[in-house]
This record gives structure tokens, sequence and C-alpha cells, in this order.
């Protein structure tokens, strides 16, 4: 089945601004998805369609077969919303916001004080529970919003930007715990600008620019997709400037580390010969770049690009 | 099974809005027990006293019905419009509307928010009232009945307001430049009587007179106009505004993009 079906979906702001352009998405159940885009892309306004916050302009959705115009109620059931900013009653308590959005959903009071215990220990809030929410810190606050959308167990789990602002270790238990919410069976489509998080976490991912979708694919096929990569090693010697090494392209970032770009038909061990052949050992290597940043970035500067240029179709990587 | 949920959504809004009301209510109860208290020492009892009697009434006996249906109504209005707005403002409106709870029943359950306050109020103005004058209910049912109902009727105002609102500036506007006026010139504190003809009729076209005058004939037995009248203009406003309010909610007007 699928958890979102998404067909010609367009959305015209009153100001004549055109967010969405026809977009046509599929979402499996019990999928974990990314949807990618820049700033601006129309990645909000499609969310906010699906969860019934922004009305469309043209187009058909449906939430686990519930079509949003002929059963707004049954697709809204099934969602569970963390949007990108914070949207909770900042003078309740940390439990009631839990237990008021139960209640909005028909969950009985017990069964909402059970679920918000359950939900608020899992996300570390629950020695927070009697605090007033505006007194949380921004880790906090967006912990909260996810333990607010999963109180009615949702089987579609939109997250806007879970993690914009936290800080590592938090980002990464947050991880941890979607994760597990998604091994569950719970559907997640999640948009983020951590490309690292997508790469780690989604099996599919739909890139989305200037309203329209640009790419939409398997992570794994999206990312063998990307030509050139480029990586960072560090050298156990100093240089004073950066070697000639045939078939590569080599720059020097200072004088213990290189840049070397690795094309689709090379191979490390190519590198590793020919250092060692120069009498230069690695000692370490790193990406330049996560490679769906890398696939991301040459996505939105091809675009440019072609803007700049003022024609011609749009090249994705 | 869907009802009984959304049952408990409702619920959910009027408790919410029960606790916001006693958490704040050196906000929602205090002030309009001393502006009432105010009100009938200086009109009702040291400027009263020389005015007399009013339709067979003490000065004070008169404007007390007044003064509980001028607390109603402006506490009803002003605690929907400042929560919804609130709700609005700080985004948490979009906790109930990704919510499956119908239009109706939030509507509903902030009319309720704004009937408890009113009534809450309501009550304490008649408490303070009951120290300065006697006041013998002549129609029990007819009280509560206007009461109740002109509560609702502002808690539908407030609400629409709270949904046109943009800034805080748009919530003080309508209680500042049309409710008081309409609400002192209503029949608060004097009987319609004492107008010249032309201004009678003009007082006849403000929907708060039939209110006050109601609920005063439902403590007092006497009033400026014909009840059935005050009750079909209660009646009428609750249909037209609450069909308005969920007009506004299935649009989206001022709530969603």
């Amino acid at each position: 089945m699928k958890a979102l079906s998404i067909s010609g979906l367009q959305k015209t702001y009153a100001n004549g601004v055109q967010a969405l352009k026809g977009i046509d998405l599929e979402v499996e159940e019990g999928d974990f998805f990314a949807l990618l885009g820049p700033n601006g892309a129309g990645k909000t306004t499609m969310i906010g369609i699906v969860t019934s916050l922004v009305n469309k302009t043209a187009g058909k959705v449906s939430v686990f077969d519930y079509d949003i115009d002929q059963d707004l109620d049954g697709a809204k059931a099934c969602i569970g919303v963390v949007p990108q900013e914070i949207n909770f009653n900042q003078f309740e308590k940390v439990s009631n916001v839990v237990l008021n959005q139960a209640g909005y959903y028909g969950i009985p009071r017990s069964l909402a004080r059970k679920r918000a215990e359950k939900y608020l220990r899992q996300l570390q809030l629950w020695d927070k529970r009697q605090e007033l929410s505006r007194t949380l810190s921004g880790g906090m606050k967006r912990r909260l919003m996810i333990a607010r959308a999963l109180v009615h167990e949702p089987r579609l789990l939109i997250l806007d930007e879970p993690t914009a602002g936290v800080d590592i270790e938090i980002r990464r238990s947050m991880w941890d715990f979607i994760r597990r919410i998604n091994e569950q069976g719970t559907t997640i489509i999640l948009t983020t600008h951590y490309l690292e998080e997508a790469e780690s976490l989604c099996r599919n991912v739909a890139i989305i620019d200037d309203g329209k979708i640009v790419v939409n694919d398997r992570m794994s096929r999206v990312l063998r997709k990307l030509q050139l990569e480029t990586f960072i090693f560090n050298l156990s010697a100093e240089i004073d400037e950066a070697p000639t090494i045939d078939g590569f392209v080599v720059r020097q970032v200072d004088e213990h580390s290189l840049e070397i770009e690795i094309g689709p038909d090379q191979n490390l061990n190519q590198v590793f010969e020919q250092l060692s052949a120069l009498g230069l050992t690695a000692t370490s290597m790193r990406n330049k770049s996560n490679r769906l940043e890398e696939l991301f970035m040459r996505l939105v500067e091809s675009k440019n690009n072609h803007k700049g240029a003022g024609a011609g179709p749009r090249a994705v990587p | 099974m869907r009802l009984k949920a959304d049952l408990i959504g409702l619920q959910t809004i009027v408790y919410r809005e029960y606790k916001r009301i006693m958490r704040i209510w050196m906000q929602t109860l205090l002030p309009p027990s001393i502006t009432m208290t105010l009100y009938f020492i200086i009109f009702g009892n040291l400027i009263g006293k020389r005015i007399g009697q009013m339709d067979g009434f003490d000065y004070m006996q008169f404007i007390a019905p007044g003064l509980i249906m001028m607390s109603v109504i402006t506490n009803s209005y002003g605690n929907v419009v400042s929560s919804f707005f609130g709700a609005k403002f700080g985004k948490h409106i979009e906790e109930m509307l990704v919510s499956p709870l119908p239009n109706s029943f939030i509507i509903i359950g902030h009319v309720a928010g704004g009937l408890m306050r009113g009534l809450l109020v309501g009550v304490a103005v008649t408490i303070i009232a009951l120290f300065f004058t006697k006041l013998d209910v002549q129609h029990v049912w007819i009280t509560i009945s206007v009461v109740f109902l002109t509560s609702i009727v502002f808690s539908l105002a407030g609400f629409i307001n709270a949904v046109f609102a943009r800034d805080f500036d748009d919530i003080a506007i309508i209680p500042t430049f049309v409710l008081a006026p309409l609400t002192y010139l209503g029949g608060v504190f004097y009987s319609i009587s004492l107008l010249p003809d032309f201004w009678q009729q003009v007082s006849k076209a403000n929907p708060i007179l039939y209110m006050v005058n109601a609920f005063r004939y439902g403590i007092l037995g006497v009033s400026d106009i014909p009840i059935a009248w005050a009750y079909m203009i209660i009646g009428g406003f609750i249909v037209l505004l609450f069909s308005l309010s969920l007009y506004l909610m299935k649009t989206g007007r001022g709530i969603r993009e």
C-alpha cells in the first residue's frame, strides 16, 4: 500500500508565487523517505498540503488511500507531523503539550497518559514533564514535538527538519530513535538540510527544486549517479606543492594535505600506488563532503548555470 | 466511534480553556470584578442616589442587570478572541488543525471557553451587586437563558474577530470601537424611554439593547422591548455567526495558507 500518493499537485499563493508546479510522488508503506531541496523549493508547502495546513490549487493527495478531498479526517488520523518551526503553546507544561494533542486525536485521557510517559521517557523528557515548555532548550523543544507527533501512534510520520539547530550528540540519539520508530513499521518522510542524515537514514529520496521533483529514486542508485568524488589525503611529511599524479586532478590544501578527485573509472588503489612511488605516505583519508551533499550541490549549481545560460534542459548528475 | 473521539477532542479544548482562565485569573476574572465594583460605587451609589428612580426602581437596582450583562458580553468576547488569536499567533492552532477534530467542535470548544469565563464573571459581578442592592429574580429561566445565549453570541463574535485578526491591534479594534459604544448605548445605564422618539428608534437598531433589556426583564420584570424580539435576535445571531465561523474554518480564511 502507498503511505502517500501525490499526483499533479500544484500550489499558487495569493501573491502569484507558484510554489508547486505539478508534483507526482509516491511513498511506500514502511519506507524511510528523504525529501530534499534548497530553501524555497516547495518542500514545506507540499508537507503543508498533505497535513491540511495549506490549501492546494490543483492535484490529488491520498494518505493510506484516504483522499484528502473525500476523507480528510481519515487522512489526518494517519499522519503525525513535526514541523520546522516550534508550534506548541510555550505556556503549557511539557506533559500537557502531549496530552492535549492526544485529546485532539480522540485518545482517552488514561491511554494518553501512558503514551505520553512512554514517548517522553524515550525522548529523555520525562524529568521535564512538569516544566513550562518555553523553558526547554532548543533540542528539547524539537524532541517534545516528536513526542507530540507520536502520541496518537501515526502510520505516517512527517519530520520537517527535525534536527535543525540540535547538537551532534542529541542529533545522533534522535536518529537512533527515529530509526527504531521506522523499524516498528511507521512510514517516515524526512526533510533535512543535514544531507548526511538523509544518506544514513533513508532508503529512498526525492529532490524537489523550484516546485518540481527533479530526482526520485532509491538512495543507493542516486548516489551511484555521482560521477566524481573528492577525497582529502593527510600526509605524514610536509609538501611544498601538489605532486603530479597521472590521470588525477590534485590540489594542495596545506603543507600536510592534498585534495584528489576520483572519477567513476578510477580507484583509490591507483592513487595510493602513485603516492607510494613518490615517497609520500597517506596517514588518513576522508570524503571532502558528504556524497549526497556533493550530488545536491551539483544539482543546484547545474540549475544556476542553466539559468545563467538562459536555455537548455536541466542536467541531473 | 468517531463521535466519541470527537467528544474527547472537544472536552480537551474545554478543559484547556478552563485551565487557561484559572491560570491567568488575575487577567481574566479579577479586572472585571474590580471595574464593576467601581461602577456600582460611583454610578450606583454616589451618582445614583441623586438620580432617583428609573422605571420604578432605585438607580442601583436598575443598572445592576445591565452591568452584569455588560461584563458577560465583554468577557465572553475577550476570552475567545484572545485565546484563539493567541493560538494563531503562537502557531499552536496547528495542533488542532492537523488533527481529525471537526471544525464545528473546534468552534464549540472555544465558545464553551468564552461561555465559561462570561458566566464566571457574571456570577462574580452578581455577588458584588448583592453587596449594594437587592435583586429579586422575577423570571429565573429567562434570566438564565438570556445570559447563556448572549454569552454564546459574543463568544462566536470573538472567534470571528480572531480569525480575521492579523496582529494584536486587530483584536482590540472591535471591542474598543464597536462593542464598547454599542454596550454603553444599549440601555445599560438608562431606559430608552428617556430618549426622544428619533433616538429611541435608532437605539432599537442596537442588538445589545435587546439582550440587556431581556436580562433586566428576567431580574426586575421590566423591559423597553418585547422579550420575544430579544430571543429572535439572539437566536438569529447565533445561527448567523456560527455558520460564518464554520465557513471561515472550512475555507481556511486567516488560518490556512
